[in-house]
C-alpha cells in the first residue's frame, strides 16, 4: 500500500469503528470493546508506518477534488510532513491507551457503547485535523472534535456540574470558533485557496493583504480550542467528564490541536509582528495565571487541568518566538506525560474514593494501594516539573532555549519583546510548575491520618496502560531531541547551558520551597478533619468519580476549593490563594461581561415582547373581540328572535325598494 | 251595482277605471258593508287568537277567524272555496290543533307565559310590516273595483272545469305530495313507537306517546282524503 | 266592491299571524298563527282571482286553484308540524320554542343557569338520538 492509502486509512478506521459501535452498541454488546480498541490500535500501527515511511523527508501531498465548490475550491487533501506524522503517532498512542484504559474504567457503565464510539469518533476527527491538507477539511475535524468533547464532558449528565461544564465548554469554544471561521474565509479569499501548501506559498510570496487581521482572527479560535487566556475557563470545568476523556481530549490531543494549527501555519503568523506579540502575551498570561491557579486547586483533576493550560502556554510561547519545532516537541512529550498524569489520577480517585487533595492528605498509605499509579505518576510529575532527564525537561528547555535565542538576538524570526515575555513567564512558570507538582505529589501520596480504604487491585487494563505511557514520559525527550530536528525544520532542539541551569534551578527551588511549606503545615492535617469519600467504593472507577464530582461542592462548599489549613499552597500563596482557587475570577468576569448583558438583554426583550408588542396585539384584538362578543350575544338560540330580525330586515328592504321604485 | 256598469267593466280596461271612479269609499254598497263588518269580526278574532293567554280559547277563536274568512269567500262569490275552508280548516285542522294542545299537556285556563320574551320585537316588526303592506296595497289598489255581479266566478262548476282542464298536472303532483306526507307521518309515528317502547319502563309520561304519535297521522290522513273526494 | 277591502284585510290578517309566529311561546300556537298567515294569503288569492276573472277575457282561475292547493298543503303541513311538535315534546318535555336553544352560543359569560339549561337540553338530545 502506498503511504497515501495508509494515511487515508488512519482517520478512516476509527470513524468506521465509531459508526459500527453506535450501530451495534445495543444489539451486540459483546462487540463493543473490540470495536472500540482494535480500530484505534490499527490506526496507531498505520500511523507509525506512515511516520516511518515519511521519515522526515519531503511532505507527502495528495489531493482529490470531489466536486467543484465555486470560486475557492475545497479539496480532500493530505499534507503529511514530519509534524503531522509524529503528532498522528502521539494521537494514536494516547487514544489506544485511553480506549484500553476505558474498558476497565467504565467497566459497568451502561452508556459505555456510546462513550467508546464517541471516543473513536473523536480520535478519527483529531487524526483528520492532523493529516488534513485543506483548511475546510481541517475545520470539519475541528468541529467534530468540539461536539465530541461536548458529549463526553457531559457523560455524567446526571450531575449538574457535568451538564453545566459541557455547555460551557461548547459555548466558550464556539466563541473562539466564530472568529476562527471568519479568519479562515478571509485567509482563503486572500490566498485564493484552502490548501495549506498554497496558503503558505501565498504567505511566502507576500501576497496576503491582511496578515495581522487574519492571524488575530485565527488566534481567537486557537485560544478557544487550546484553552489559552482569555478563553481558557472551560477547561477546568471540563474535568467533570470521565478521567480517560480528560486524558485524551483535554490534555493530550484536542487542546493541542490549536497549537498544532499555528505550527502548521506559522509563516502566516510570522508575517505579522503584532500577532506574534499578542500570542506571546497570551502565552505568558496563560502560563503564569494557570500555574498560580493550579497551586490552589483542591480537585486533583483541576490541578492537572490548569497544568495543561500552562503547558499549552509553553507551546504557544514557543510559537510566539517562531520555533514550531520546539512547540511540537513539547506537544509530543506533554501529550505523553499529561495523559499519564490523568490516567494515574483516575486510578487514585478510584482507590481513594475522592477527588479532593485535602481528603487524600488525610489518608495514610494511599501509595501502597496503587503502587503502579504512584510510580508512574512520580515519573510524570518529574517530567512535568522539567527535572532532567525526564522528557519534559528537554522539551521545555527547547522552548526556553529558543526564547533565549530570540532575546540574545541570534535569530530575527520573532520580535525581541516576545522573546523576553516568553522567557520571563516561562521561568516564573517553571517555579510554579515544580511547586504544584510537588504539592500534588505530597498531598496525594504523603498523607497522614486514617488508613486509606482497600478496594483491592486496580484492573489490569488500567495499570498496564500507565507503564506504557511512562516509557515516553521517562525517555522520549532524551532520545528525541537529537532525532527530531530531522523531522521538523532542522533547527537544533538540544538544551542550552544557560536555560538548562536556570530552568532546573528554579524548578528545584520551587519543589524545595513547597516541601518546606508542606513540612510546616502538615501537622495541621491531624487537627482539622476533612473529607468525604464515595458512597459506593465497590463500583467501577467511573461511578466513584461521578460521585466524587457530585459530592465535592456539597462537602467543601466549592467545586475548586477546600477550606484546608494544611494545604502548602495556601501558605505559599497566602493572599492570592482565594483568587487563584477561583481561577482569578475569570468566570465572574465572563459573567459580568457576557452573561449579565445577555440576560439583561433577554429580560429587556421579554419585557418588550410581553408589555409592548403584546399590548399592541391585544389592542388590535380587542375591537374584533368586542364585536364578536356583541354578535355572539345575538346568537340566543331562539328561533323567533332570528325570524324577527329576518322579517324586520325584509320590511326595511321592501320599503326601500318601494320608495326607490316610486322615485320618492 | 248595475248591469250597465257590469257590461262596461267587462268591455274594456279604461272603462273599468271610469267605473271604479264612480264608486267612492264614502258610498259603500251593501256587500261592502257586510264585508267590512265580517272583516272586523275576523280581524278581531285573529287578534284574540294571537294574544289570548288561554291556549284552548286561542284554538276556539281561530275557529271564529276561519269561519269569518269562509263568509268572506262567500261574499267574494267563491262558494266552493268557502265550503272547502269550512270542511278542512274548521272541520279538521282546528280539531287537530286541539288534539295537539291536549297531547302536549297544554294548561287549561290562563297560562302566564303564553307569550315569549320576544313580544315587543314581534309587535314592532308586525306593526311595521302591517303599515308597509297596507300603505302599498292601498296606494296600488285604491281605485280598483271588483264587479261581483253576473255568474259567480268561484262556483263549483267553474272551479272544477278550471281545475281539471288547466290544473290537472299540478293537481296530480299535489296528490303525490299528500301521499308523501302520509308516508312521512306514518314513519314518524312508527319511530316514536319504537322510541317509546325502549323507554317505556323508565318514565311514566312516555307511556302515552304511542297514542300521541299515531293520532296526528291518523287524524290528519282523512283531511286530504276528504278534500280529494270533495273536489272530485 | 273595492279590491282594497279584501287586500287590506288580508294584509292585516297576515301581520296578525306574523305577530303570533314571532311572539307566541307554545309551538302549537305558532302553528295556529301560521294557519292565519296562510289564510290571509288565500283571501288575497281569491279576491284577485275574482277581480281578474271579471276583467279579463280568458282566465285560468289560477287564484282559486292555487287556493285549493294551499289549503291541501296547509293540511299536510299542520299534520307534519304537529307530529314534529309532539316528537319534540316527547323528547324534551316541552313545546316551548324559546326553550329549544341548542343552536345558542354556548360559552355565554353572563348566564350560568342558561348554560346549565342548554347542557341539560343537549344531554336530553343525545339521549333521544341514542334511543332513536
Amino acid at each position: 500500500m502506498t503511504t497515501t492509502t495508509l494515511a487515508v486509512l488512519v482517520p478512516l478506521l476509527p470513524f468506521l469503528g465509531a459508526v459500527a459501535g453506535l450501530l451495534l452498541g445495543r444489539t451486540a454488546p459483546g462487540f463493543v470493546r473490540p470495536l472500540a480498541v482494535l480500530p484505534t490500535l490499527t490506526s496507531l500501527v498505520l500511523a507509525t508506518l506512515v511516520a516511518v515511511r515519511q521519515g522526515g523527508d519531503a511532505a507527502v501531498n495528495a489531493a482529490t477534488e470531489l466536486t467543484p465548490t465555486g470560486s475557492v475550491p475545497i479539496e480532500l487533501a493530505l499534507h503529511i510532513d514530519g509534524f503531522a506524522a509524529l503528532v498522528a503517532v502521539l494521537v494514536g498512542l494516547v487514544a489506544s491507551c485511553v480506549q484500553i484504559y476505558s474498558t476497565g474504567y467504565l467497566r459497568d457503565d451502561p452508556r459505555y457503547p456510546s462513550y467508546a464510539a464517541l471516543v473513536s469518533l473523536f480520535t478519527s476527527a483529531m487524526l483528520l485535523v492532523v493529516y488534513s491538507g485543506d483548511l475546510i477539511v481541517l475545520l470539519v475535524g475541528w468541529e467534530v472534535m468540539g461536539i465530541c468533547s461536548y458529549f463526553l464532558v457531559g457523560h455524567y449528565w446526571e450531575t449538574p456540574e457535568a451538564r453545566a461544564a459541557s455547555l460551557k465548554a461548547f459555548l466558550v469554544t464556539k466563541l473562539g470558533d466564530v472568529p476562527f471561521l471568519i479568519g479562515l474565509f478571509a485567509l482563503a479569499t486572500d490566498a485564493g485557496s484552502f490548501r495549506i501548501t498554497r496558503v503558505l506559498g501565498a504567505v511566502a510570496s507576500g501576497s496576503l493583504d491582511h496578515p495581522t487581521l487574519i492571524a488575530l482572527l485565527l488566534l481567537a479560535g486557537v485560544a478557544g480550542k487550546s484553552a489559552q487566556f482569555p478563553l481558557h475557563t472551560w477547561l477546568p470545568d471540563a474535568m467533570a467528564g470521565p478521567t480517560p476523556v480528560s486524558a485524551l481530549i483535554h490534555a493530550a490531543t484536542m487542546v493541542a490541536a490549536g497549537v498544532y494549527f499555528i505550527a502548521r501555519l506559522l509563516p502566516l503568523f510570522e508575517a505579522s509582528q503584532a500577532a506574534m506579540v499578542v500570542l506571546a502575551v497570551m502565552a505568558a498570561v496563560t502560563m503564569a495565571c494557570s500555574a498560580l491557579a493550579a497551586l490552589a486547586q483542591d480537585d486533583i483533576k483541576r490541578v492537572l487541568a490548569y497544568s495543561t493550560i500552562g503547558q499549552l502556554g509553553y507551546m504557544s510561547g514557543a510559537l510566539a518566538v517562531g520555533d514550531r519545532g520546539a512547540a511540537v516537541f513539547h506537544l509530543l512529550s506533554h501529550g505523553a506525560f499529561k495523559a499519564l498524569l490523568f490516567l494515574a489520577a483516575g486510578v487514585i480517585i478510584h482507590a481513594a474514593g475522592t477527588n479532593s487533595l485535602a481528603a487524600m492528605s488525610r489518608m495514610r498509605n494511599l501509595r501502597d494501594r496503587v503502587p503502579d499509579a504512584y510510580w508512574t505518576m512520580t515519573v510524570a510529575l518529574l517530567a512535568l516539573a522539567a527535572i532532567p532527564p525526564f522528557s519534559g525537561f528537554f522539551s521545555k528547555e527547547a522552548v526556553l532555549g529558543v526564547a533565549e535565542h530570540v532575546v540574545t538576538g541570534h535569530t530575527d524570526r520573532a520580535p525581541a519583546a516576545a522573546g523576553w515575555i516568553v522567557l520571563v513567564a516561562g521561568l516564573l512558570t517553571a517555579v510554579l510548575t515544580a511547586a504544584y507538582a510537588m504539592r500534588l505529589w505530597l498531598l496525594a501520596f504523603r498523607g497522614r491520618g486514617t488508613e486509606a480504604p482497600d478496594h483491592g487491585r486496580q484492573p489490569l487494563t488500567m495499570t498496564v496502560v500507565l507503564w506504557v505511557l511512562a516509557a515516553p514520559s521517562l525517555a522520549l525527550g532524551g532520545f528525541a531531541f537529537r532525532l527530531l530536528p530531522d523531522w521538523f525544520d532542522g533547527r537544533d532542539l538540544s538544551p542550552t547551558l544557560t536555560t538548562s541551569v536556570l530552568g532546573t534551578g528554579v524548578a528545584l527551588v520551587g519543589g524545595i520551597v513547597t516541601y518546606g511549606a508542606w513540612r510546616h503545615t502538615t501537622a495541621l492535617t491531624a487537627r482539622v478533619p476533612l473529607g468525604a469519600v464515595a458512597a459506593h467504593p465497590e463500583g467501577d472507577a467511573a461511578q466513584v468519580e461521578a460521585e466524587a464530582i457530585a459530592t465535592h461542592k456539597p462537602a467543601y462548599g466549592d467545586i475548586a476549593y477546600a477550606p484546608d489549613p494544611a494545604d502548602p499552597g495556601r501558605l505559599l500563596l497566602s493572599p492570592l490563594h482565594r483568587h487563584a482557587a477561583a481561577g482569578f475570577h475569570m468566570d465572574a468576569v465572563y459573567r459580568a461581561l457576557f452573561v449579565r448583558p445577555v440576560q439583561a438583554g433577554a429580560s429587556l426583550v421579554r419585557f418588550l415582547d410581553r408589555e409592548v408588542v403584546e399590548t399592541y396585539v391585544r389592542g388590535a384584538g380587542a375591537l374584533p373581540r368586542w364585536l364578536g362578543a356583541a354578535v355572539r350575544r345575538a346568537q340566543t338560540g331562539n328561533v323567533q328572535t332570528y325570524v324577527s330580525a329576518l322579517l324586520a330586515g325584509t320590511v326595511v328592504l321592501a320599503v326601500a325598494v318601494v320608495l326607490v321604485a316610486t322615485g320618492a | 251595482m248595475t248591469l250597465a256598469a257590469t257590461a262596461c267593466l267587462l268591455a274594456t280596461g279604461p272603462t273599468t277605471r271610469t267605473a271604479a271612479e264612480t264608486h267612492g269609499f264614502l258610498s259603500p254598497t251593501g256587500v261592502e258593508i257586510a264585508f267590512v263588518l265580517v272583516g272586523l269580526v275576523t280581524f278581531g278574532a285573529a287578534l284574540v287568537t294571537v294574544t289570548t293567554r288561554q291556549l284552548v280559547h286561542a284554538a276556539l277563536w281561530l275557529v271564529v277567524t276561519l269561519g269569518g274568512l269562509a263568509v268572506e269567500y262567500l261574499l267574494l262569490t267563491a262558494e266552493f272555496i268557502a265550503w272547502v275552508q269550512v270542511l278542512i280548516y274548521v272541520g279538521s285542522v282546528v280539531v287537530l290543533l286541539l288534539f295537539g294542545l291536549m297531547l302536549t299537556r297544554a294548561p287549561i285556563g290562563r297560562s302566564p307565559d303564553a307569550d315569549s320574551g320576544n313580544r315587543w320585537a314581534a309587535l314592532t316588526v308586525a306593526v311595521a310590516a302591517a303599515a308597509a303592506l297596507v300603505w302599498v296595497v292601498v296606494d296600488a289598489f285604491r281605485t280598483t273595483w271588483i264587479d261581483l255581479d253576473g255568474p259567480a266566478a268561484g262556483s263549483t262548476e267553474a272551479t272544477g272545469a278550471s281545475l281539471f282542464q288547466n290544473w290537472v298536472l299540478p293537481f296530480e303532483a299535489l296528490s303525490v305530495l299528500l301521499l308523501a306526507a302520509l308516508v312521512g307521518a306514518i314513519v314518524l309515528s312508527r319511530k316514536a313507537k319504537a322510541a317509546a317502547a325502549t323507554a317505556a319502563g323508565s318514565t311514566p309520561d312516555t307511556r302515552s306517546t304511542p297514542a300521541t304519535g299515531s293520532t296526528p297521522g291518523t287524524g290528519r290522513t282523512p283531511a286530504p282524503g276528504s278534500e280529494k273526494e270533495g273536489t272530485r | 266592491m273595492h279590491l282594497a277591502y279584501p287586500a287590506v284585510l288580508s294584509a292585516l290578517l297576515f301581520c296578525t299571524g306574523l305577530y303570533g309566529v314571532l311572539a307566541r311561546r307554545n309551538a302549537i300556537l305558532v302553528l295556529m298563527s301560521v294557519e292565519l298567515m296562510l289564510n290571509a294569503v288565500n283571501l288575497n288569492l281569491v279576491a284577485f282571482d275574482v277581480w281578474l276573472s271579471k276583467t279579463a277575457e280568458e282566465t285560468l282561475h289560477s287564484g282559486q286553484a292555487l287556493t285549493l292547493f294551499t289549503i291541501a298543503i296547509a293540511a299536510a303541513e299542520i299534520g307534519i308540524g304537529l307530529a314534529i311538535v309532539l316528537a319534540v315534546h316527547r323528547n324534551r318535555g316541552t313545546a316551548d320554542i324559546d326553550k329549544l336553544r341548542d343552536t345558542a352560543e354556548r360559552h355565554d359569560p353572563d348566564g350560568t343557569d342558561h348554560d346549565a339549561l342548554t347542557a341539560e337540553q343537549s344531554g336530553e338530545a343525545q339521549k333521544a338520538e341514542a334511543t332513536a
